[in-house]
């Protein structure tokens, strides 16, 4: 449905993006992720026809995005990473005016308008000036424009950025509740999100795609040591050498003493948890406590991210 | 022209929830009133006079001593006036980024560049409208040739096209409407004193010259004579200058 091939994208001499190559397939909601900077935004705007690539191909469709541009304008809906949008228009007037650009015409064009705003939750702020609309609302508007016309293709910017987090949590059902209709891809600095919504996940960084796969299977993957946490009743501090000798533990922190915390990295050669009960309970310690932490999303992004500096190092 | 329609009602809309579009109406009428309101008085001070001297009396003429003294001043309120029209049209949506929306929606360029300017163009007509009232009065009180001066708001209108045409260009140049706006007027100030060069430049340059001249061709509307060469001179000059700005939108995309 979107394909990406080898996309290059330069800004006078800086390449903002180096062949950046990948597919969505129809009715996956897949998120793209990178830092500020990271190339979400270009490689967004190639795909919906604002720019060209340096070199490359982009399609959508089977539609190459340049040569074929108005058809493939015709089914991608678009929401900007800031939500540019006409502060003097009303609301109703905006979603008119976009709807007319988009090709509906005449007696379509009132329902068409009336179920975006029905979608986005607009009616209160139909009549309104949209340079008075707060920005959980205007966020609101710039989703529903990307939604008129029914297109088969959206390709939304940022869409929680700088809201509140009511209004996330509302942009965020809205998403939901599109992706049984539409293919979705999704950019976003904020991880929890992406992995909520999305399906998939592809990673950016410094203009190149680092990772794509599930959220899941990112976790895995990249998970190089399984952390588990227990907390006990007892001393925990006489209880760090003994499970330092056991098989297959890496290392043991101790968090607060006070809480009886512990940390215990293992290697991921297998579940080390019912050991380490049975090893705590025969010491005469009550095991009030044990569980696998799975490193977040948040934390391989950090890892892939911070890798990438070194490589780079070494090729320029 | 797909999505003309579109853009054209918007643009329209915005035009007229701006207050630029009200402030530049109002300086634009009261010195319209101003010089039709001293034509007439002028035109009055001379009938009197004529009244005791036939001779002066076979030499009044409406359309030369009022109509076409005030068509020239209208003309010089618009060369300050249409480029604050035209200024906003392509610098404010690159400012505040609703380019990025116009761009990616599935609209032809040129429908987008024709849509701005028949947005423009109409706006000025409504203002122009606002003068018609006087040139009622005058047809109450007096005998106008109505033909010659449909004639002259045929001239002024498409004089006005033109430099909103250019107006369109310079404010697709630039993401400042005020930069925009400056490069507008000084460009058509240019045009219009280009002809002063005509005297030292010798005989066929001189020509050229004075064939470019913005105000000339106007002159012979402004008397109420219907030119083909003006008239084409116009529209050559609207086309050339709208088929700029669209060279200068394809432009956006290749620098993102």
């Amino acid at each position: 449905m979107i394909e990406a091939e080898g996309l290059t994208k330069y800004y006078g001499p800086l390449p903002a993006i180096r062949d950046v190559t990948f597919t969505v397939e129809r009715g996956e909601v897949v998120g793209f992720l990178g830092p500020n900077g990271a190339g979400k935004s270009t490689t967004i705007r190639i795909l919906t026809c604002y720019m060209p690539p340096t070199t490359g191909v982009a399609r959508i469709d089977g539609l190459d995005c340049f040569a074929r541009s108005l058809e493939v304008r015709e089914r991608v809906g678009y929401l900007p990473e800031s939500v540019p949008l006409y502060a003097e228009l009303t609301v109703k007037g905006f979603l008119r005016f976009a709807a007319g650009a988009k090709g509906v015409e005449g007696k379509k064009l009132e329902g068409e308008v009336r179920r975006v705003i029905a979608i986005c939750g607009l009616e209160n702020a139909a009549h309104r000036i949209i340079g008075h609309l707060s920005k959980g609302f205007r966020q609101r508007v710039g989703l529903a424009q990307a939604l008129l016309k029914n297109p088969s293709v959206l390709v939304l910017d940022e869409p929680t950025i700088g809201l509140d987090p009511a209004h996330i949590i509302e942009i965020r059902r809205l998403i939901e509740e599109l992706r049984e209709e539409h293919t979705i891809l999704l950019s976003s600095h904020i991880l929890p999100e992406v992995a909520q919504i999305c399906q998939r996940v592809l990673i950016i960084n410094k203009g190149q795609i680092v990772a794509t796969d599930t959220p899941a299977n990112l976790t895995r993957q990249l998970q190089k040591s399984a952390q588990i946490q227990l907390r006990v009743g007892g001393q925990a501090r006489e209880l760090a050498p003994v499970l330092e000798n056991l098989g297959g533990v890496q290392k043991v922190s101790l968090v607060d003493t006070d809480h009886q915390k512990l940390f215990v990295e293992t290697d991921r050669s297998g579940d080390l948890r019912p050991e380490i009960a049975r090893l705590v309970v025969a010491k005469g310690i009550d095991l009030l406590e044990l569980k696998l932490v799975d490193l977040s999303l948040e934390d391989i992004f950090i890892q892939l991210v911070t890798e990438e500096p070194s490589q780079e190092g070494s090729q320029s | 022209m797909k999505g003309f329609v579109a853009v054209y009602r918007k643009e329209l809309y915005s035009l007229f929830a701006l207050p630029v579009f009200y402030a530049v109406a109002f300086t634009f009428l009261v010195l319209a009133g101003y010089f039709f309101y001293s034509a007439i008085v002028y035109y009055n001070l001379l009938s009197f006079q004529a009244g005791q001297n036939p001779m002066m009396a076979k030499q009044m003429n409406l359309m030369e001593m009022v109509l076409r003294p005030f068509f020239f001043d209208l003309s010089i309120v618009l060369l300050l006036i249409s480029p604050l029209l035209t200024m906003r049209l392509y610098a404010e949506e690159r400012k505040t980024g609703t380019m990025e929306l116009l761009l990616t929606y599935p609209l032809p360029d040129r429908s987008i560049v024709l849509a701005k300017f028949a947005a423009v163009v109409s706006a000025f007509a409504v203002i122009l409208a606002g003068t018609l009232p006087g040139i009622f009065l005058l047809d109450y009180l007096a005998n106008p040739a109505w033909k010659a001066i449909l004639c002259g708001y045929l001239g002024i209108l498409l004089l006005g096209s033109s430099f909103m045409s250019l107006g369109v260009f310079t404010s697709s140049l630039t993401q400042n409407q005020i930069i925009a706006a400056v490069l507008s007027f000084g460009a058509l100030l240019m045009l219009w004193v280009i002809g002063w060069a005509k005297s030292y430049v010798g005989s066929t340059m001189g020509e050229v010259i004075d064939y470019l001249s913005i105000v000339k061709h106007f002159d012979t509307f402004a008397k109420g004579i219907l030119d083909s060469r003006d008239l084409l001179y116009y529209l050559i000059f609207i086309v050339f200058f709208l088929f700029l700005t669209l060279r200068q939108v394809a432009t956006y995309r290749w620098r993102g």
